[in-house]
């Protein structure tokens, strides 16, 4: 406890985000071994292979790949909650970006880190309660949120918060866009296994591809 | 015990995990916050974050509950309330859990009887989406401080790149919004339907803004994004009906 004081914030953000994450991890990862013991049954070893070996090896390997491009932009802070707290690209990315862009602030700096971790642990507990409100009411719920009227609402989420969310930065960075929308949009209009299970992999994709184009036009002046 | 997808146990384990993550998103966000006041960060600024965040989340946190409505016909509640408010996404767990129950010929859609096979479930669920989970505590220092020198070095470059990584990100979604668009070669229009849902969203986002700005009302920016996003999913309900939905 006495080094605490000598800490600067971002050392005890990466100090804090290490010890929670292990600690939530474990409770995450023993969760299966403790229904094993409760229910007195092992798991089907059929099962068990069959199912990982269709989604294991491709999405670690994503995983991997959005830890390296998702840090940077949601902030040390916000990696550690983001990565527990899940839903990134499609809520707490999204809203950290909003957040930092109405406050003004780069995620690059102090103040940046401060505010997407603010709005990304804000999104997460208001997340786990209306979820947990809903799985309480759920008789009375299931009703109308499986409802056929509402379903188109729920089914387009994606492409209405983009359409949003794109206006923001598309407008402040039009020069830098052009390249990365028109690859996209040709890979997503001609490659046909390119739908809503793959785009995860197309983000780091994308943000490579970004990347790229935006070092050669700033070295290039152009940006 | 006795095995069911809705074992009263089951809730309470689940509870119990889900309580430890909301103990560390109050923790991580109390100290923000503090840090937020002492780099001078106005007080009316850090309650705008908060409440904006908080209403934006709605919509996204609801389409999540009915993801776990879809899952608790053949997993129980326990289950997907778990998968769905720690790590998981919609799209992750119905395609683990779907693989997973082939694997015994059964569908999503019949209640698991079996607690052999709903363990293996969840096993599948839990390690093909722990990559994040294992990594995270020990890689995102190095990740972050490395690019943190890189904006040391270059600042210009450093706002470029995160500007670059953004929109690597919102070009990926915005390519996706378009991938069913080549079917109306075959007479099927419902491709078009996230595409018109995005144009109303980008619409209604470019308007508030100009509002916004022209008439210097605040909270409409404060609020631009959830109102875009309502408005949008709003719209599909005309445009699905117009452009035969599936």
């Amino acid at each position: 406890m006495k080094n605490k004081k000598n800490l600067t914030y971002m050392e005890s953000v990466y100090r804090d985000g290490r010890n929670w994450g292990i600690v939530v991890g474990l409770a995450f990862l023993l969760f299966p071994a403790v229904l094993s013991i409760i229910f007195n049954a092992m798991p089907n070893g059929e099962v068990l292979i069959k199912g990982l070996i269709a989604t294991a090896p491709m999405y670690w390997a994503v995983g991997i790949v959005e830890i390296f491009t998702f840090t940077p932009m949601l902030g040390a802070g916000g990696t550690y909650l983001a990565f527990i707290t899940g839903n990134i690209s499609n809520l707490k990315l999204p809203c950290a970006l909003d957040a930092m862009e109405r406050a003004n602030v780069k995620a690059s700096s102090e103040e940046g880190e401060v505010i997407s971790t603010i709005s990304i642990a804000v999104s997460s507990i208001v997340t786990i309660f209306i979820v947990i409100v809903g799985v309480i009411l759920i008789v009375p719920l299931t009703p109308v949120l499986d409802s056929p009227v509402l379903k188109p609402a729920f089914d387009q989420i994606l492409p209405a918060l983009f359409g949003g969310l794109g206006v923001v930065f598309i407008s402040k960075n039009a020069k830098l866009s052009i390249a990365p929308i028109l690859l996209m949009l040709v890979l997503f209009i001609f490659v046909p296994a390119l739908d809503q299970s793959t785009v995860g992999i197309m983000v780091p994709v994308g943000v490579l591809f970004t990347i790229a184009v935006a070092r050669i036009l700033y070295k290039k002046g152009v940006i | 015990m006795e095995f069911s997808v809705n074992s009263p146990i089951l809730f309470v384990i689940v509870g119990a995990i889900i309580a430890l993550v909301l103990a560390q998103s109050v923790f991580f966000l109390v100290k923000a916050v503090k840090r937020a006041k002492q780099l001078g960060i106005a007080g009316s600024t850090i309650k705008k974050t908060i409440a904006s965040a908080a209403i934006f989340t709605i919509a996204p946190a609801v389409a999540i509950l009915i993801g776990v409505i879809a899952l608790s016909k053949s997993l129980g509640l326990a289950l997907p309330w778990l998968r769905l408010s720690i790590i998981g996404s919609l799209s992750y767990e119905t395609v683990a859990a779907g693989n997973a129950l082939e694997a015994v010929g059964q569908e999503l859609g019949n209640t698991i009887a079996d607690p052999s096979i709903f363990i293996s479930v969840a096993w599948v669920m839990t390690i093909g989406i722990a990559a994040g989970v294992v990594l995270v505590p020990f890689l995102t220092k190095k990740v972050h401080s490395g690019v943190a020198k890189i904006g040391m070095k270059d600042k210009k470059w450093g706002e470029i790149l995160n500007n670059a990584m953004f929109l690597g990100m919102i070009s990926a979604f915005l390519g996706y919004v378009f991938c069913d668009v080549g079917n109306i070669v075959k007479g099927d229009a419902s491709g078009f339907i996230p595409v018109c849902v995005m144009a109303t969203s980008a619409i209604v986002m470019a308007v508030c803004g100009t509002i916004a700005t022209k008439s210097k009302i605040r909270w409409l920016t404060d609020y631009a994004l959830p109102v875009s996003l309502i408005i949008g999913m709003a719209s599909a309900i005309p445009f699905t009906a117009w452009l035969g939905g599936n």
